[in-house]
C-alpha cells in the first residue's frame, strides 16, 4: 500500500468489502439489465487538452477542478483519489469497479478521480478530457440517470467555464465525442441468446440506430460472462433525449428476445439447462483453483439459474457482486496483497466457496 | 455511409471491440457481420483504432506539404492531429474548422450541435468580459471628466446588461 497522506482518507481496502449501489439489482429490469451508465466529457476553457498539457498544467487542472468541485453543494461529499500516486493494484481495482477507465489507470502524469456517495457517480480528472463525469445506476434507468448527471453538470458549470462552441457544442479532445460529449451505455446479461446462438439479434437491433455493442471489460468479441454493453456512437447532431430514446427503443426489444429464448429453454430444454446450472454451481462451490474467465462463464449460468428460480438461497445482488469481487485486483485486495496467477486462482476458489456455501 | 471493412459493400453493422484498452470500431456489411459473429474465436482486429485512423488518413489526400498549418493557441499542426487523433486545445476547432468539418460529418453524419447548452453560454461569457472592459473605460472617462463618453459607455453597458438577464432562457 502507498504510504501517502492524500489518499488515506479514502480506504480502498474497505471499498472491496462492500459493493457499489449499481450492483444491488434494485433497478427496473435488473434480471437482465445490470446497469445504466451515462458519462459526459467536458473541458475547461483556457487550458490545452492532454496531448499539449505538461505536468505543471495537468497538476494545475487537477488542483483547480478538485477544489472547485468540492466547493459546490453537490460535490462537497465527493472523495478525491490521486490516481497518479496509487499503485497498480489499486488503480486496477477502480477499473474493475467501473469507477475509472483503463485509460485513466494506464496514462501518466497528474490525474485523479472524485467519487460520490455509494459509488454512484465519479468524476475523472485529466482522462482523455479534463472532466469525465459518470453516473452508474442499477437496472434500466435512462431518464433518471440523465436527470442526475444533468444536475451535476449544471452544478459544475456554475463555477467552471466548459469549452463550448455555438455550432459544434462541447469541445472534446477527440472529435468522436464533440457535441453532447455524452455516452449512454446499458449493460445487459444475455446468457439465453448466447446459449441459443442468437446473439446477432442484439447486434442487428443495435445497428439499426447506430448503437455499438461490446463486452463488460471488452476483452475479445466473445463477451465474458455474457455481458453486452449497448451504447451510442454518435454525439453530434442529436439531442441527449434523442439518444436516450434510441436506447429506450432498442433495449426492450433485446429484453424481449432474451426472455422469449429463456421461456423456450425452460419449455424444451429444461433438463439440459438444469444440468448446466447445477454443474456450474458444483464447480464454483468445490473447485480448488479457478481462473477469472471460467468463473465469469460459470457465474453467468448461475445468474440465469437464479433468475429462473432454479437456484435457491442465492440472490441476484450476490451474483452481481461476485462478478466484480472475483476480478484479479479485488481478489488480491481481499486476500491482503499481491498474488501470482496460480495463488490467485486458489484464492478465488476459496472465496467463491465461502460466498456460495449454503 | 461507412464501408464494410472486409469487402466494400455499405456497412450496416457497427461493433466496438476493446484491444489493449483501445476502443476499435468495426464496420461490417450484413454478410461479413454474420461470419464475424459466428466466429467463436473472435479474431482480433488486425489494426487497432483502424477506423478513426482510416478516416484521418482519408483527409490527407489533397494536403499541401509546404504549408504547415498550426493552431495559434496550442501550436499543434493538423498533421500531428491526424497522427494522434487528438486535438491540442479547444481553439483547434476554430483554427482547423474547415479541415475538420468533413471528418465530423463522416463520424457523426451531422455537423450541427442541437443538444444541451451551458446555462451560461459562451456569448454571455464574452459579454461578461466586455462588460468589465466597458465599466473600466466608463470609470476612466468619469475620472477624466469626459462625461459625453461616459454617457455613451453607460448606454452600451445597459444594453448588454439587458441581454444578459436570465429570462431569455429556452
Ligand atoms: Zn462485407
Ligand atoms: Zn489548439
Amino acid at each position: 500500500m502507498t504510504p501517502d497522506g492524500e489518499n488515506s482518507s479514502f480506504n480502498l481496502t474497505d471499498l472491496v468489502q462492500r459493493s457499489g449501489r449499481w450492483l444491488c439489482a434494485s433497478g427496473p429490469e435488473s434480471d437482465i439489465v445490470i446497469s445504466t451508465r451515462i458519462r459526459l466529457a467536458r473541458n475547461v476553457v483556457g487550458f490545452p487538452f492532454m496531448s499539449r498539457a505538461d505536468d505543471d498544467t495537468k497538476k494545475q487542472l487537477v488542483d483547480t477542478l478538485r477544489s472547485t468541485i468540492q466547493a459546490t453543494e453537490i460535490g462537497r461529499n465527493y472523495q478525491f483519489l490521486n490516481v497518479e500516486e496509487l499503485n497498480e493494484l489499486d488503480r486496477q481495482l477502480l477499473v474493475e469497479r467501473q469507477l475509472i477507465s483503463r485509460e485513466l489507470a494506464q496514462s501518466s502524469g497528474p490525474r485523479g478521480v472524485m467519487i460520490g456517495n455509494s459509488e454512484q457517480t465519479s468524476i475523472m480528472l485529466n482522462e482523455e478530457d479534463h472532466v469525465r463525469m459518470q453516473i452508474l445506476n442499477s437496472g434500466l434507468a435512462l431518464e433518471e440517470s440523465w436527470a442526475e448527471i444533468d444536475v451535476l453538470d449544471n452544478a459544475l458549470e456554475e463555477r467552471i467555464s466548459f469549452a463550448f462552441d455555438e455550432t459544434l457544442g462541447y469541445l472534446t479532445a477527440c472529435p468522436t465525442n464533440v457535441g453532447t460529449g455524452i455516452r449512454v451505455s446499458v449493460m445487459l446479461h444475455l446468457p439465453g441468446l448466447r446459449i441459443t446462438r442468437e446473439i446477432q439479434k442484439v447486434h442487428q437491433a443495435a445497428q439499426k440506430i447506430n448503437l455499438a455493442v461490446r463486452g463488460l471489460y471488452g476483452e475479445g468479441s466473445q463477451a465474458m460472462g455474457d455481458f453486452y454493453q449497448i451504447s451510442n456512437q454518435v454525439t453530434l447532431g442529436c439531442t441527449e433525449s434523442e439518444l436516450l430514446d434510441s436506447l429506450a427503443e432498442v433495449v426492450p426489444n433485446i429484453l424481449g428476445y432474451e426472455r422469449r429464448v429463456r421461456d423456450l429453454l425452460c419449455r424444451d430444454n429444461k433438463s439440459q439447462l438444469d444440468d448446466q446450472i447445477s454443474r456450474a454451481m458444483g464447480v464454483l462451490t468445490s473447485a480448488r483453483s479457478i481462473s477469472s474467465e471460467e468463473t465469469m462463464h460459470l457465474l453467468s449460468s448461475v445468474r440465469l439459474g437464479v433468475n429462473l428460480g432454479m437456484v435457491p438461497d442465492i440472490d441476484i445482488a450476490t451474483v452481481n457482486e461476485l462478478f466484480i469481487q472475483t476480478q484479479p485486483s479485488h481478489l488480491q485486495k481481499i486476500s491482503g496483497g499481491p498474488l501470482k496467477t496460480p495463488e490467485r486462482n486458489e484464492a478465488r476458489a476459496a472465496f467463491l466457496q465461502q460466498r456460495l456455501k449454503k | 455511409m461507412k464501408k464494410c471493412r472486409r469487402c466494400s459493400k455499405p456497412a450496416t453493422l457497427h461493433i466496438t471491440e476493446i484491444h489493449q484498452g483501445n476502443a476499435v470500431a468495426i464496420h461490417l456489411c450484413e454478410t461479413c457481420a454474420r461470419e464475424y459473429l459466428e466466429d467463436e474465436s473472435g479474431q482480433p482486429s488486425p489494426n487497432p483504432a483502424a477506423d478513426l485512423a482510416a478516416k484521418l488518413e482519408a483527409l490527407v489526400a489533397d494536403d499541401d506539404e509546404e504549408s504547415v498549418v498550426r493552431c495559434s493557441n496550442c501550436g499543434i499542426s493538423f498533421t500531428e492531429f491526424r497522427e494522434q487523433g487528438r486535438l491540442g486545445c479547444p481553439v483547434c476547432y476554430d483554427e482547423f474548422r474547415e479541415d475538420l468539418m468533413p471528418l465530423l460529418e463522416n463520424i457523426h453524419e451531422e455537423s450541427l450541435h442541437i443538444g444541451k447548452r451551458p446555462l451560461r453560454s459562451p456569448t454571455q461569457t464574452k459579454d461578461q468580459s466586455r462588460l468589465i472592459q466597458l465599466r473600466n473605460q466608463q470609470r476612466e472617462a468619469v475620472e477624466k471628466e469626459d462625461y459625453e463618453a461616459a454617457a455613451k459607455l453607460r448606454d452600451r453597458i445597459l444594453e448588454i446588461e439587458a441581454t444578459l438577464r436570465p429570462n431569455s432562457e429556452d
